[in-house]
């Protein structure tokens, strides 16, 4: 499946094969496969309850898979904590943003620095930590806030902060799980152009998105989900009119 | 402030405080201020676990009384032995030792799980150890055990003396632990834990293990703390000794303090550590311990944010603006480790 | 330790008869923290609030304790649905209840037994009725009746509880409310109502099992602290809100309890909870009939 992809290198750095998830007697995903290159930007797509958020929960440890295997960078992932993952460079944003209530921004994009980025080895001096997370933050565009508390902020600078917190671990996969839902145009190209330039760095990204049109716009490749079956993989503009595709989702 | 300088200027307000009690001559201040510098001890190391990571404790008493018990197993061998004597702080680093792995045990057993089922095991462990403790006559069971408290130790005098600057150093010892973790990677760490442990493993904190830190950290102190109290009581009982009161103390005065910072836990347990010293001597014992079950519910209802937040709303600024840098702190070096 | 046939039989059912008293005692706690997801640790404080006001009926007009719990059900609903409306306000709507909510119980807890000890002095009380004393020998099986008819009530309050939950309207939204408050609200049910209906039951049902308790054995202040193990031991096995699942696992915790006094001696019985407790959550935390 490695060949569909049209990323800037072949190897896959991310490889599901066959994973299962049941919740009691829901089948949440059934035998998913699939296989991300590093530098892609692939667009995941589906109805409400198609199983986005658990195919997601699953590589990132948050829910354990049944059945299955998850490779990331070479290495098998099952078994290791949700932690462990983002310390190998798995990061991700949340659907409904979990910032740190009680601390404030700066401190929000200091913890993967503290934890993840020191996990790598990599030693940064108090000032590099300060300079990071005002680059960071300047990069989502909430430097001006550096020193609010979360309840501070809007839906928008939420999502935001989310993005920037996830940026902050350094990820080589970066999963953002709807982080444009409820956002205007404007804010949508915004936070599309700094998805574009992260991924113009090397970092791989799915992005997990009801906006068809930025689905469309960003997706080198598209995969949807139905009823936590992957129906559909491959060209973005091949698959919306995939006539199964068109069935099950966009033709409701 | 670095943490040399901050332990300094404590030791400092330490050496001033043994200097008042010297210079007022009587005894009573002795038995007065060790209780209510237990009370530091405790509500520190509640507020580590409590506090700092969001996690309840309700078996203070428990822990407080394995250090306890861990001095009278010591003192029933060494007698009958006749060992070497055993010096206080040597007995102090073995009750903390022993609390601080049953801290450690009872979190792996109970931390996977949500926080509430961590604070109710906490509590029924107080009753399991008690129930031991009950049926172990070597430390006495439920007759309770003497221990024969010398009366003078050189050079300090009266042995009540040496005990309160033993409590003393160790309360010391605990704000200086509680701000030094607070300004650590570790204090981050705990605060996303209390926040929101799904973010924080997502953010790459190895959650786990730093809840198991901080078990472990808060036991090992409530042990520490216990461990001198057979010296000071003189005969140990197991009812008093896990009475609810050490549990209700330790979670009354974080909270009426403030628990976000290490200075909370201290003017708590300070203010309502002397009111008790003070209303047990002037109204009853039963009276004071409801006083401070009604404030801990009014304050909790009230004024979330204890003392340290009233003190800041009427200072007209936001708490964070102010104490401890947990939440604002982003530009001093010892941010960082 | 003297092992003898008839001993385990006794044991046995005496476990028995303490499981289904126990049921009583944890049905509250099933409904608060089980289905709400409160974690009401004041509940045997309330259990033993329950046991004083049958003392005080009992002593003053020497009315039958059961009649009296039943008589001040209501009272004992009314005070739960306070509690949850400041629960409610102070803690649950500013997202504070896992730190400063359980500290918020546990004051009352604290408040409520140091309160009665003031009141009642720490002298252990108990009360009078009919069927306490007689006992029913069967063979070699001995059941006393003081045991008997608060098991036998405790079933009946359980049952009435069960059909409550899943026959009312009522009783339903309660079940959904920990689940689904948005299809709640689009029925036009406020979930906060719910709530506090459920916790007021939740508490009602104290007002019995502290009847019971009194039957059972002479009560002070302090006793309720040695049920907080046991109803959290069983409502976690039980499977969290499941009222089958806590009879079942109150009949058990009851048996062992029962055989551990039998044959090691009484003054272990309070460990054996806890470790019942410890060793659910480390190995099945979803409890015996877990959801």
């Amino acid at each position: 499946m490695t060949d569909a992809t049209n990323g800037p290198s072949g190897a896959p750095i991310l490889e599901v094969e066959n994973l299962s998830k049941r919740f009691g007697g829901f089948v949440a995903l059934e035998n998913i496969s699939l296989a991300v290159a590093a530098g892609e930007r692939l667009g995941l797509i589906g109805p409400n309850g198609s199983g986005k958020s658990t195919l997601v929960n699953c590589i990132c440890g948050t829910l354990r898979n049944e059945q299955g295997a998850v490779r990331f960078d070479g290495r098998r992932l099952d078994g290791l904590d949700a932690h462990q993952r983002t310390h190998l460079g798995l990061a991700r944003s949340f659907q409904l943003p979990r910032p740190f209530v009680t601390l404030t921004l700066a401190d929000n994009v200091r913890i993967p620095l503290l934890y993840t980025v020191a996990s790598r080895g990599i030693h940064l001096s108090s000032r590099s930590i300060e300079e990071r997370c005002r680059f960071l933050l300047r990069e989502v565009g909430l430097d001006a806030k550096a020193r609010h508390l979360p309840r501070d902020l809007t839906q928008v600078e939420m999502r935001k902060l989310e993005l920037a917190r996830a940026m902050a671990a350094e990820p080589k996969l970066l999963m953002a799980d709807e982080a444009m839902a409820g956002l205007t145009h404007s804010e949508v190209e915004d936070i599309l152009a700094l998805l574009v330039r992260l991924n113009e760095q090397g970092v791989t990204i799915i992005l997990i998105e009801h906006i068809m049109s930025a689905v469309m716009s960003f997706s080198r490749r598209l995969v949807v989900l139905v009823s936590g079956r992957k129906i559909a993989d491959g060209d973005p503009n091949d698959v919306v009119h995939d006539p199964e595709v068109e069935r099950a989702y966009l033709g409701q | 402030m670095r943490t040399p300088l901050f332990l300094l200027i404590w030791l400092g307000i330490a050496a001033l405080a043994y200097a008042i009690a010297v210079a007022l001559g009587n005894d009573y201040i002795f038995f007065a201020g060790y209780v209510v510098l237990q009370y530091v001890v405790l509500a520190t190391a509640w507020n580590i676990l409590g506090g700092y990571c969001g996690y309840v404790n309700f078996g203070s008493a428990a822990f407080f009384a394995l250090g306890a018990y861990s001095t009278v197993a010591f003192y029933k061998y060494i007698t009958e032995n006749e060992f070497y004597r055993l010096p206080m702080p040597v007995l102090m680093l073995i009750g903390g030792a022993i609390s601080g792995f049953v801290g450690f045990g009872m979190g792996y057993l109970t931390l996977r799980l949500r926080g509430a089922f961590f604070a109710i095991a906490t509590l029924a462990l107080a009753v399991v150890l008690q129930t031991l403790v009950v049926n172990w006559d070597y430390v006495g069971g439920s007759r309770g055990a003497y221990i024969v408290r010398p009366e003078e130790i050189a050079p300090i005098g009266s042995y009540i003396r040496y005990l309160f600057l033993v409590m003393l150093v160790l309360a010391v010892a605990a704000i200086t632990i509680a701000r030094l973790i607070e300004h650590s990677r570790l204090g981050y760490g705990f605060a996303t834990i209390r926040d929101d442990e799904l973010a924080a493993e997502a953010c790459g904190v190895p959650t786990l293990k730093l809840k198991l830190i901080a078990t472990t950290i808060s036991g090992a102190l409530m042990g520490m703390a216990g461990a001198p109290f057979p010296y000071y009581i003189g005969y140990l009982q197991p009812a008093s000794t896990f009475g609810l009161d050490y549990a209700v103390n330790s979670i009354a005065m974080p909270l009426i303090g403030g628990t976000t910072s290490w200075i909370g836990p201290l003017i708590g347990a300070v203010l309502l550590g002397s009111l008790q010293q003070i209303a047990t001597v002037t109204i009853s014992s039963a009276v004071n311990l409801l006083i401070v079950g009604c404030l801990l519910v009014g304050f909790v209802i009230v004024a979330p944010n204890g003392v340290v937040g009233l003190v800041h709303t009427y200072l007209q600024r936001k708490p964070e603006d102010f104490v401890g840098r947990r939440r604002v702190g982003t530009d001093s070096p010892e941010a960082v480790p | 330790m003297i092992f003898s046939f008839d001993l385990l039989i006794n044991a046995i059912i005496s476990g028995i008869l303490i499981g289904g008293f126990y049921a009583a005692v944890t049905a509250g706690v099933s409904l608060s923290f089980g289905i709400l997801d409160i974690v009401n640790i004041a509940h045997p404080a309330f259990i033993i609030l329950g046991s004083y006001v049958a003392y005080i009926v009992n002593t003053t007009l020497g009315v039958d304790p059961i009649l009296t719990a039943i008589v001040a059900m209501p009272l004992f609903y009314v005070l739960g649905a306070g509690i949850y409306q400041i629960y409610y306000v102070a803690f649950e709507r500013r997202g504070q209840e896992s730190l400063r909510g359980l500290a918020f119980f546990f004051g009352l807890l604290f408040i409520t037994e140091v309160t009665l000890v003031l009141y009642f002095g720490v002298d252990y009380r108990y009360v009078d009725a009919r069927y306490i004393g007689p006992s029913w020998h069967f063979g070699m099986m001995d059941v006393p009746f003081r045991i008997l008819v608060p098991c036998l009530v405790s079933l009946l309050l359980i049952t009435a509880l069960q059909l409550i939950l899943t026959k009312t309207f009522i009783g339903r939204a309660i079940m959904a409310v920990a689940q689904d408050q948005l299809a709640l609200r689009l029925m036009a049910v406020d979930p906060i109502r719910i709530k506090r209906i459920a916790f007021g039951i939740s508490i009602a049902t104290a007002s019995l099992a502290g009847a019971f308790l009194i039957i059972i054995q002479p009560v002070e202040p302090s006793v309720g602290r040695e049920y907080i193990g046991r109803v959290f031991a069983i409502c976690v096995l039980g499977g969290m809100g499941s009222l089958p699942g806590t009879v079942i696992a109150a009949m058990l915790l009851g048996i062992v309890e029962s055989l551990t006094s039998t044959f090691y001696g009484p003054s272990w019985a309070p460990a054996v909870s806890f470790g019942f407790l410890l060793l659910t959550l480390a190995v099945r935390p979803a409890g015996l009939l877990g959801r």
